[in-house]
């Protein structure tokens, strides 16, 4: 078990940035989960981690030693790769065992060690079949296996669920969060399912173009977002942005849109743009008449226990998430109501939340 | 409805059928040559010969005697003075009032071809993996214009560099000794080699490599255990290949070879018997030179197809 710690990490592949300035920390026993969309840098960090890129620039450190120059296969560290790297001529058994022949170890132990592995994932009465033809489910079960068996320092997964259906993905993601919780591994997890991310991480790591934006809690990483990109990429329907008219100074507690006042969390600092993006969840716009806003309804999509309503206004269209007691139909002219606690401003030029009462006692943005 | 079973991309019966006898009729016009060659060999030498050619024959060993011996015409009254013949081969020569003097040079030709042609294949491939491993994994620098390089030495028709390797091998002293011969096949063999393996080194994904060294082993050792036994089919397909051309090379071998090295291609059709070439004994040689190519790929065709249709589905 260890903790893993980057220090001003980069990695550029020529031209191309891949990773700029990284820094941060995994504390020992966590489940870290690195989450972004496709090319955002988190699996070459991940890779970075395990030593099978080396940084362009800075350091990393496991349980406090310097391990950024040492190869791969010295760093003690498991991986589950993406499409599993099951090796095609092994058995199950052999295929667990692997990392164990390499350390000479007495064989009864290396038999020991891989039965209660097999065991604990529920695949000891496939052990000795040939793993090309396993599904998909027991090769995951497999290739966790292998990273297991070892007791490395930590785990690395790259997407390790993305090659499973969805209704199976959530099988496994129970699986693996009480797997974590039962072996209270370091665990540094890259996806790029805000589902996923939000079900298993103690803490989620959020990134975009090379650049860590936000690390914090699930609930904190979705409540309060530090960035623009952050608040949009997390929650489906994504956040709607609203273009707010002039600037504020630090004490206020309300901004306009198209000439509604709209109250929100008391501003901290002051924003001297001429205009404001203001961020509202689905979930925080209510129907009502005497909203500060209105619009007229121009969709809305029944789901189950509640249902998703889109409304135009002056400000541009907006999504908003009611129960399904709330009767409205196409076409007609509706209040918003918007949850003024929640909202959060974001300045413009550089993407970033305006710190608020919202983000007191938060280490988001310190 | 059972019609709902079939696709538009099955072949119909009718058209199983037609494929099948065309196949079947090719299958029996390309054997004619070895049948022929095979029965020939088991023919007397009038037999061989005669005209309108013999289909049923009374088979014999002759072909083959003769092909292993050295013998002499005597008289029958000296044969006679020898006293009853000793082997079941003694007999069958005396028949013909000829006596055994001793081995032909026929098993010696066929061990070099047996050295130089498994020797040249076995270097060709170990060198092949070990570059084709190379040329997929690292990064080279000028490394398409070195598989090119590579390619190239196959461009150019063996005539035309016949003459130059004919005076490198004899100021260099290579001339008709082994090392010569596999050194030759082996460079000829070392493009086709590479190109064919690298191509199925670039079908093993990286990260089985990236398992294994994360597991703690070294990258030689992850090339050994991991790399290496997926490469089974490829390393089995070259073989075949290299094999069938360095077993059956001819014209360097005629060119560079004449004695220690000679290997069997350009000595069985020299085999001359009473009254000219002995034609029974050519088509023994003939079939017992066909017998390991024909073993070996028998026992590999399941990699031999994969290598020929290699690429063509890309999984």
């Amino acid at each position: 078990m260890a903790e893993i710690a980057l220090h001003d990490v980069r990695k550029s592949f020529g031209d191309f940035t891949a990773v700029t300035s990284s820094t941060f920390t995994v504390k020992d026993g966590e489940f870290f989960v690195m989450l972004g969309p496709s090319g955002c840098g988190k699996t070459t960090t991940l890779r970075m981690i395990a030593g099978l890129e080396l940084p362009t620039s800075g350091r990393i450190l496991l349980d406090g030693e310097d391990v950024t120059f040492n190869r791969a296969s010295k760093r003690d560290i498991a991986f589950v790769f993406q499409l599993f790297a099951l090796y095609p001529h092994m058995s199950v058994r052999q295929n667990i065992s692997f990392p164990l022949r390499t350390q000479r170890l007495p064989r009864r132990e290396v038999r020991a060690r891989t039965e209660e592995v097999a065991k604990m994932l529920q695949i000891d009465t496939i052990l000795d079949r040939r793993v090309t033809g396993l599904a998909a489910g027991d090769r995951q079960r497999v290739a966790l296996g292998r990273a297991i068996v070892r007791r490395a320092k930590a785990f690395l997964m790259d997407e390790p669920l993305g090659a499973l259906d969805a209704a199976f993905r959530e099988t496994m993601c129970e699986e693996l969060r009480l797997l974590h919780e039962r072996i209270g591994a370091t665990t540094v997890y890259v996806t790029h399912d805000q589902i996923e991310a939000m079900a298993m991480a103690d803490r989620i790591c959020v990134m975009n173009r090379g650049e860590v934006l936000q690390i914090g809690a699930p609930m904190e990483v979705y409540e309060r977002p530090a960035t623009r990109f952050v608040a949009g990429f997390l929650g489906s329907p994504s956040m709607n942005f609203l273009t707010a008219e002039g600037g504020f100074a630090p004490g206020a507690d309300a901004i306009r849109i198209e000439g509604a006042r709209l109250a929100m969390p008391t501003a901290r600092e002051g924003l001297a743009c001429p205009e404001a993006i203001v961020g509202a969840r689905p979930e925080h716009i209510s129907i009502a008449d005497d909203g500060a806003l209105r619009g007229r309804v121009f969709a809305v999509e029944y789901m189950g226990a509640r249902q998703l309503v889109t409304v135009e206004t002056a400000a541009g269209r907006l999504r908003v998430r009611t129960p399904n007691t709330v009767r409205v139909a196409t076409g007609e002219t509706v209040g918003l109501a918007f949850d003024a606690e929640r909202l959060v401003v974001f300045d413009p030029v550089s993407d970033r939340a305006v710190r608020s009462a919202l983000f007191d006692h938060s280490g988001a943005l310190a | 409805m059972s019609s709902a079973a079939v696709r538009v991309t099955d072949t119909s019966p009718r058209g199983k059928m037609i494929a099948g006898t065309l196949v079947i009729a090719y299958a029996l016009l390309t054997m004619i040559p070895l049948v022929w060659i095979v029965a020939t060999s088991f023919k007397s030498p009038p037999d061989s010969i005669s005209y309108p050619p013999k289909v049923l024959f009374e088979p014999t060993l002759e072909g083959y005697v003769n092909l292993f011996t050295t013998r002499s015409r005597q008289t029958p009254e000296y044969i006679d003075s020898l006293g009853p013949p000793a082997t079941w081969y003694d007999s069958l020569v005396r028949e013909r009032n000829m006596v055994i003097t001793g081995e032909s040079r026929f098993a010696g030709r066929y061990m070099n071809s047996v050295i130089i042609g498994f020797g040249s294949t076995f270097l060709a491939v170990f060198l092949g993996t070990l570059a084709a491993y190379a040329f997929s994994r690292f990064r080279i620098p000028l490394r398409d214009d070195l598989l090119f390089f590579i390619l190239s030495t196959r461009m150019m028709p063996p005539v035309a560099v016949a003459i130059p390797i004919y005076l490198m091998y004899r100021g260099l002293g290579l001339s008709d000794t082994h090392l010569g011969m596999i050194l030759l096949y082996t460079a000829v063999n070392l493009s086709l080699s590479v190109w064919l393996l690298k191509g199925f080194v670039d079908e093993i994904p990286r990260e089985y490599e990236e398992a294994a060294v994360v597991d703690g082993y070294t990258r030689f050792q992850a090339f050994i255990k991991v790399v290496l036994p997926q490469m089974r089919a490829g390393i089995a397909a070259t073989a075949i290949f290299c094999l069938i051309f360095s077993w059956n090379e001819y014209a360097f071998a005629l060119l560079l070879t004449s004695g220690t090295a000679q290997t069997a291609p350009p000595f069985i059709p020299i085999i001359i018997g009473e009254g000219g070439l002995d034609w029974p004994a050519v088509a023994a040689g003939t079939t017992l030179f066909l017998v390991p190519v024909v073993v070996f790929t028998v026992l590999l065709r399941r990699q031999l197809l994969r290598g020929i249709t290699f690429g063509a589905v890309r999984r």
